[in-house]
């Protein structure tokens, strides 16, 4: 028995170790690449370690463009998407949830059935409707979006009707207006959820690359994905500098990541799967 | 006082006008961002429109709406059922590649033994990279004289394909990519269902002498069928709505070997300008996805299991 227990762990470690190789073969890639002159990159043998290692891609990759700049435009634009979809959507659950109202239930059942609608189906009206409001070329047509979250209303929904109605009649029978239940009962008690939607909502928003594609193509405004893509020439694609600019586009989502781990890992328990 | 008669629905039954302020923000994103644009949409679908024109100024529909044009042209052309030859083709290896690499993603990280939290972290790195930096890498890596892979084969005397440049091997590059960038994220929502499951259930089937392989399939894949499902139908929409990876890796290519349907739709409608044809092809997208999620809620009925 004792054998056969040793046995399973070397397994287990030999198996997840695998797949943790596997899972970073690409990133030590990545780093090796970018560390090559541009000459290293197309030797034969290839280099697996440079020889050489430069910096050159790096310089080229921040002389390129602005990088302090296309991050503080993806920041600025994913930290209002995030609190926009959070409170938008943590209204409209605690409506649902806890406050009753002629078609509570189909008005939801609607919310619900639009998530159902594949973003390409919306994407052509919705350039039309940006161009009418002037929004093309600015961050507002790619942070208002942001207002309609169905999933994230779903997600709230299910915690705001976990909380209990002595704790929100008490603070009423205390004089508190419904504005106030909303702040300082409900909200703090969906704060599992919340982290948890506030990850997920900021990487959405962080990595996504159609709708910035389509509305943001001044140089100025690009987020870091955008910025990214423009980095790949047509021809001879100068491997060095595109990873470069992988890793360095990488960091700050790394970093928030690790801030955010504990959060999320929780949340992301207690949401569990219920749809 | 009649307050516990309206328990579920609230506080107190002060009814819309309580409800309005705090709908009010999503209802608006609701009607503009949602609602109406389905509907525009479903309206260009049925027009020769090329983007220019001013959309529904006078005369709009006399000059450009062409009825049932557009869904003819796409249905009788052999281009979409190419399309979804070629996303027929990405499915069939991505989900299972992907659901057997995310189980066991979510076995190895359901154990509680030293160094568990570190290879969560590693998992999930692929996850937090952006479609753009892992297609870029990927692209790297892939290329077929200087690139990792080839070269990795080659020191097992493996003389590997054109990956990207390959008509045959194009489309599997993008499976590829794509199980490596989406097992971690699904191997977290599998590890959800795989914790709850109740230990006395794998302590009662090695009582009755069961090894780990029959535990997992019995106890562990059964009861964990709700995530599974979820997994399976959030992975087959995700799956018809492919294109970031596809646009930056192949562009379609080669020979349109990975053209599929939101490349289409991107190509027609703003590359093309033809929004009419592409506002067509996103409707069909619509349906088709609207009746894979059907069958497989149909389907669920067979095999999962909600009573755990």
């Amino acid at each position: 028995m004792t054998l056969k227990k040793r046995l399973g762990t070397t397994g287990y470690y030999v198996v997840s170790t695998v797949i943790a190789v596997v899972s970073m073969f690409p990133f030590l890639w990545m780093i090796s690449t970018s560390l090559k002159s541009q000459g290293a990159i197309m030797s034969i043998p290839i280099q697996w370690i440079p020889q050489e290692p430069s910096g050159d891609a790096y310089v080229e990759v921040f002389t390129k463009f602005n990088f302090l700049r296309t991050v503080g435009n993806s920041l600025f634009i994913s930290v209002s998407y995030t609190v926009i979809t959070l409170l938008s959507s943590a209204m409209a659950a605690f409506a649902f949830a806890k406050v009753r109202f002629r078609g509570n239930d189909l008005l939801l059942k609607l919310y619900l059935a639009t998530m159902m609608i594949p973003t390409q189906v919306t994407m052509i009206p919705l350039f039309v409707i940006m161009n009418k409001l002037g929004l093309i070329n600015s961050f507002g047509s790619v942070i208002l979006p942001s207002i309609f979250k169905p999933f994230a209303v779903f997600m709230l929904v299910q915690q705001m009707r976990a909380i209990p109605e002595d704790y929100l009649e008490a603070a009423r029978i205390d004089g508190a207006g419904i504005f106030q239940v909303f702040r300082k009962i409900a909200l703090p008690m969906c704060v599992p959820t919340l982290s948890t939607l506030a990850v997920t909502t900021f990487m959405e928003s962080w990595n996504d690359y159609l709708w910035p594609l389509l509305m943001l193509t001044q140089r100025e405004q690009m987020t870091l994905p955008i910025a990214l893509a423009t980095l790949q020439g047509t021809y001879n694609p100068q491997y060095n500098v595109l990873m470069a600019g992988s890793l360095v586009s990488m960091v700050p989502i790394i970093i928030i990541y690790i801030m955010a781990q504990r959060n999320f890992k929780n949340g992301m328990m207690a949401g569990g799967i219920k749809g | 006082m009649p307050q516990k008669a309206n328990r579920r629905g609230g506080p107190k039954k002060d009814g819309l006008f309580t409800a309005v302020p705090f709908l009010l923000p999503s209802l608006l994103g609701l009607l503009v961002f949602s609602l109406l644009p389905l509907l525009v949409s479903a309206l260009i679908s049925f027009t020769d429109w090329n983007g220019l024109d001013q959309l529904l100024a006078p005369g709009f529909l006399q000059e450009h709406f062409i009825g049932l044009e557009n869904y003819k042209n796409i249905l009788l052309g052999a281009e979409l059922w190419k399309v979804l030859g070629n996303t027929g083709a990405y499915i069939i290896m991505y989900i299972p590649l992907m659901l057997a690499a995310s189980l066991l993603e979510a076995y190895l990280l359901s154990s509680t033994r030293r160094g568990v939290s570190a290879f969560r972290v590693v998992y999930y790195l692929p996850v937090l990279t952006s479609w753009v930096a892992a297609s870029l890498i990927w692209t790297s890596v892939l290329s077929p004289q200087y690139g990792a892979m080839n070269n990795l084969l080659a020191l097992f005397g493996i003389q590997g394909p054109g990956w990207l440049l390959d008509e045959k091997w194009a489309m599997a590059a993008i499976v590829l990519v794509s199980v490596w960038k989406d097992a971690g994220f699904f191997g977290l929502i599998l590890l959800s269902g795989m914790v709850g499951i109740n230990k006395s259930y794998y302590e009662a089937a090695s009582l009755d002498g069961a090894g780990a392989w029959k535990k997992f399939w019995r106890i562990t894949v059964p009861l964990m069928s709700p995530a599974i499902f979820y997994v399976l139908i959030v992975a087959l929409i995700n799956a018809f709505q492919l294109f970031p990876q596809v646009m930056i890796m192949t562009d379609g290519g080669p020979n349109g070997a990975t053209q599929v349907m939101v490349e289409r739709i991107y190509r027609y409608g703003f590359r093309y300008f033809r929004m009419g044809y592409a506002a067509a092809f996103s409707w069909i997208l619509f349906v088709i996805i609207m009746a894979c999620t059907a069958i497989q809620m149909k389907a669920q009925k067979r095999w999962v299991n909600y009573d755990a």
